[in-house]
């Protein structure tokens, strides 16, 4: 059995501007709406705050949960139902921290019995002090940030056995990263331009595959990062771990269909670059879809019966690993031959 | 059949790898330890304390002060004023030459920990700041948060909890971990206790109430509150007493503590000093008869008794409205010794045990449900092929169990996912090499030398493209903590697996079967 016939040839690179506009459209809607709204939504991992679970025997309306918060002192607490109907299960959150000193989830227990009459189970709680919140922001930003840069060591070393000169860069970049963090220079100033300064030294240096390696990272992971801001959904460390795993796996179809270009590149140096990309790409199309197919099927499952816990982060896997199998096709191929070109 | 290296080496391998796995199923089978859950999966708390490390130099000055009052006494000089000021300095006032450069000679002979900020001339007086050195507040500092632990893990050893993890992050955190502890609540109030107990005199010449007032307490003496609750009611009222500053013995003399009852059942703390202690004790209480000594622990009154008696034998009891366990807790606190300084709960995660359990059970019935379609699908598309890849999808699943069992790794919830999007992506590397298999057969070669090349063709693909997401893992293991930390983890062993088991394991049958039989056509 096969769903893409073997000697299919579909024009992705001629059509490679429809992609741009398409790639294009999507990360300014996200940039609007993170504009719109105040950067993304961060969850109290990163903000600092307390997350409380509570399970009632029964079904309780939730404005008596909000009604026994305010009542000590959670006025500004958002009561949201999660799981199944049949669970009567609750998440509150709220921005204040320190909280939860002794008898804190005693005078919670007391405080919803009295306001909805019923004794609750405290499943969980969570509380994140804003100086480890702070702590924990960092740490997920330089997260992203080494990751991307030791995956591009890597390529420009295995694609272009450019090693030393990638190595001394990236050597160069992270000594400059530490002494600003040092400095104590804020992190979300220091991180987007350390990667910008990476792409220019990339385009100089000519290390095109690790350059447009890392383009297609960053277009995957703002796009998710936009998907979320649209939907409202928070950022928790789960889902830093998602994004970091969709930089692998997204890099996976990238690697594949490079080592064919090249291999290609090698073979058969008379035809242009660019029908060479092109049929790479196509050679290259089943495993990409069958790969993604299966991994799909695999977060699908965990979407829906993994549980309200893991749903964000099963969320972030699922849109990073379509935006990834797209950006492999229609962005990094693309801008390979577009950076070949220019030399 | 002929016994390879390889064979050697898968069969060893997956030996090993069951042998480790199988107690986490059959835990009598033999005695080895089962995976570890994290603490999202079997319930637990985990909290990262920051300790007060200022305070623990506030109360190192105070010492200071102290002494430094009494070495110049000793020498017979006179001071206009020693205190500690903002910023943890200490500021004296002297006058006369001889004072400043008897007071000189003391302070470069006996406190060499200190060093003298400013001498500021004032008309015949002198004003002299000193402070601690910058090592020796570190010192104290990094004492402070060593000896914070070690108490906390003497209290949270007398507790109760099996394999609790409690250890310092960075210069003033401790991490701990307790897992499936059953009453959170009650642990927290255990660790969080400071347990300084001091025994001071209450000054009985001056008015409480006059002093509150006047929002201010008479010199050398400090307002503290007992707090009483109405059994009934469940009200508190807050009684004040003027106590003097000066601490007359304080919890460091302690040997022991336990619970006690008086005489109507209600639980006390008994406690009992050493012999220095007790030589002060008797004496303290022999100076003071008729006067009410109050006993208080962390700057709160427990009970301020009239001594009626000269107390021999070096024993006391603390009593207040306990329950059972609170004198329980207040008993091992007080055995464990005090923190050194205040301890401030700065992060906290705490997961009920059902809902754990509820984790698991999701978490599994997903792995299951996905598995499932996977296997199917593999097997639709590439049929006995994708038998191959299954098995080698199964094995990778029992490695990366194996795997989690022998290094201890810890399983936590995005650890199950990571797991399963491994099912994901194991199939990946076998879907690639089919793909160049398939490329091959059409090119014309016999199912051997397709099977070969596509292999050969297939090894350095895969190595690259998992070596990235490696990357990523490892970076995310190295700045993640807890939970994530066990998602990197299993991304990372599923990555090895698969490496395995599509490079070597799928290799291995597929020699096996083409060296058996004359195959003709490949089933893919």
């Amino acid at each position: 059995m096969q769903f893409i016939k073997h000697d299919i040839n579909l024009d992705f690179i001629g059509k490679r501007k429809i992609g741009f506009c398409f790639s294009f459209a999507i990360i300014l809607i996200g940039m609007i709406s993170l504009v719109m709204h105040n950067g993304p939504k961060l969850g109290i991992d990163f903000a600092g705050g307390t997350n409380i679970r509570v399970q009632f025997s029964k079904e309780i309306p939730i404005s008596k949960i909000r009604q026994g918060f305010t009542a000590i002192g959670f006025e500004k607490a958002s009561v949201q139902k999660v799981g199944k109907d049949s669970e009567h299960e609750f998440q509150i959150s709220t921005a204040k921290p320190e909280m939860t000193n002794k008898g804190f989830s005693q005078s919670i227990s007391d405080a919803l019995e009295s306001a909805t009459g019923e004794i609750p189970v405290i499943r969980q709680i969570d509380m994140v002090g804003p100086q480890v919140g702070k702590d924990l922001r960092k740490n997920a930003l330089l997260a992203i940030f080494y990751s991307l840069l030791f995956i591009t060591i890597y390529i420009s070393g295995r694609f272009e056995l450019k090693w030393i000169l990638s190595g001394i860069t990236a050597g160069a970049l992270m000594t400059a990263i530490y002494f600003l963090s040092a400095l104590n220079v804020s992190m979300p100033v220091i991180i987007p331009i350390a990667l910008l300064i990476s792409l220019i030294l990339f385009w100089f240096l000519k290390l095109n595959y690790a350059m447009s390696a890392i383009i297609a990272l960053i277009h995957d992971i703002v796009i998710t990062i936009g998907i979320f801001s649209i939907l409202d959904y928070e950022f928790s460390l789960p889902i830093i771990a998602a994004l970091l795993t969709i930089i692998g796996y997204s890099l996976n179809d990238t690697i594949i269909v490079f080592d064919r270009i090249r291999e290609n590149i090698a073979s058969d140096k008379n035809r242009p670059l660019s029908e060479i990309i092109n049929r790479s790409i196509n050679e290259t199309l089943s495993r990409t879809i069958l790969t993604s197919l299966t991994t799909l099927i695999v977060l699908f499952a965990l979407f829906f019966l993994g549980g309200e816990i893991i749903h964000n982060f099963t969320f972030a896997m699922i849109v990073g690993v379509l935006i990834g199998t797209y950006s492999s096709i229609f962005v990094a191929s693309p801008i390979i031959l577009m950076s070949k070109k220019g030399e | 059949m002929k016994l390879t290296f390889r064979k050697v080496l898968i069969i060893t391998i997956f030996a090993i790898a069951i042998v480790y796995l199988l107690p986490t199923f059959y835990p009598d089978l033999w005695p080895y330890k089962t995976i570890k859950r994290g603490l999202d999966l079997q319930g637990g708390m985990h909290l990262v304390l920051e300790v007060q490390v200022e305070k623990a130099i506030e109360t190192t000055i105070d010492t200071t002060i102290h002494e430094i009052k009494n070495e110049l006494r000793d020498n017979n000089l006179k001071h206009l004023g020693l205190t500690r000021t903002t910023g943890n300095k200490i500021q004296i006032i002297l006058e006369g030459d001889d004072n400043i450069n008897g007071f000189n000679d003391i302070i470069s002979d006996k406190f060499n920990n200190l060093k003298v900020v400013s001498t500021t001339p004032l008309e015949k007086k002198s004003e002299i700041v000193l402070m601690l050195s910058a090592e020796e507040s570190k010192e104290i500092k990094k004492l402070a948060t060593e000896q914070a632990l070690e108490t906390i893990r003497n209290r949270i050893d007398e507790f109760g909890v099996s394999e609790p993890e409690i250890r310092i992050q960075g210069t003033q955190r401790i991490l701990i971990k307790l897992p499936g502890v059953q009453d959170p609540e009650r642990a927290k109030a255990l660790i969080g206790k400071t347990a300084q107990l001091t025994f001071q005199l209450v000054d009985e010449d001056n008015n409480v109430q006059i002093a509150i007032q006047k929002e201010r307490a008479p010199v050398g003496d400090v307002i503290m509150y007992e707090e009483r609750e109405d059994k009934a009611t469940k009200a508190i009222t807050k009684i004040p007493y003027l106590i003097k500053k000066r601490i007359l013995l304080d919890g460091s003399r302690l040997t022991d503590a336990r619970v006690e009852f008086d005489r109507f059942g209600q639980p006390q703390v008994g406690i009992a000093f050493d012999r220095k202690g007790a030589r002060r004790f008797e004496k303290i209480t022999g100076e003071n008869l008729k006067k009410r000594l109050a006993i208080v622990l962390d700057q709160k009154v427990y009970s301020a008794p009239v001594i009626q008696s000269r107390i021999s034998g070096g024993k006391a009891t603390i009593t207040g409205n306990f329950s059972l366990n609170d004198a329980r807790d207040l008993a091992i606190a007080l055995r464990a010794g005090s923190l050194p300084a205040p301890v401030k709960i700065i992060e906290e995660r705490t997961v009920g045990p059902t809902l754990g359990a509820d984790s698991i059970r999701m978490g599994l019935i997903s792995m299951m449900a996905g598995g499932i379609f996977v296997v199917l699908f593999m097997l639709i598309y590439y049929k006995k092929a994708g038998l191959i890849a299954d098995f080698a999808l199964i094995s990778n699943i029992i490695l990366i169990g194996g795997g989690l069992a022998a290094f201890q790794a810890t399983l936590t919830l995005p650890g199950i996912a990571g797991i399963i999007l491994t099912i994901g992506m194991a199939v990946d590397a076998n879907v690639i090499i089919f793909e160049r298999i398939r490329e091959e057969l059409r090119s014309g070669k016999t199912p051997m030398a397709a099977m070969n090349s596509g292999f050969e063709k297939a090894t350095l693909t895969i190595l690259d493209a998992n070596v990235t997401t490696l990357i990523a893992a490892i970076v995310l293991f190295q700045f993640g903590s807890g939970a994530v930390r066990g998602f990197a983890v299993t991304l990372s062993l599923g990555i090895f697996a698969s490496l395995f088991t599509a490079l070597i394991v799928s290799k291995a049958i597929f020699d096996f079967i083409l060296e058996n039989k004359k195959v003709i056509k490949l089933s893919i």
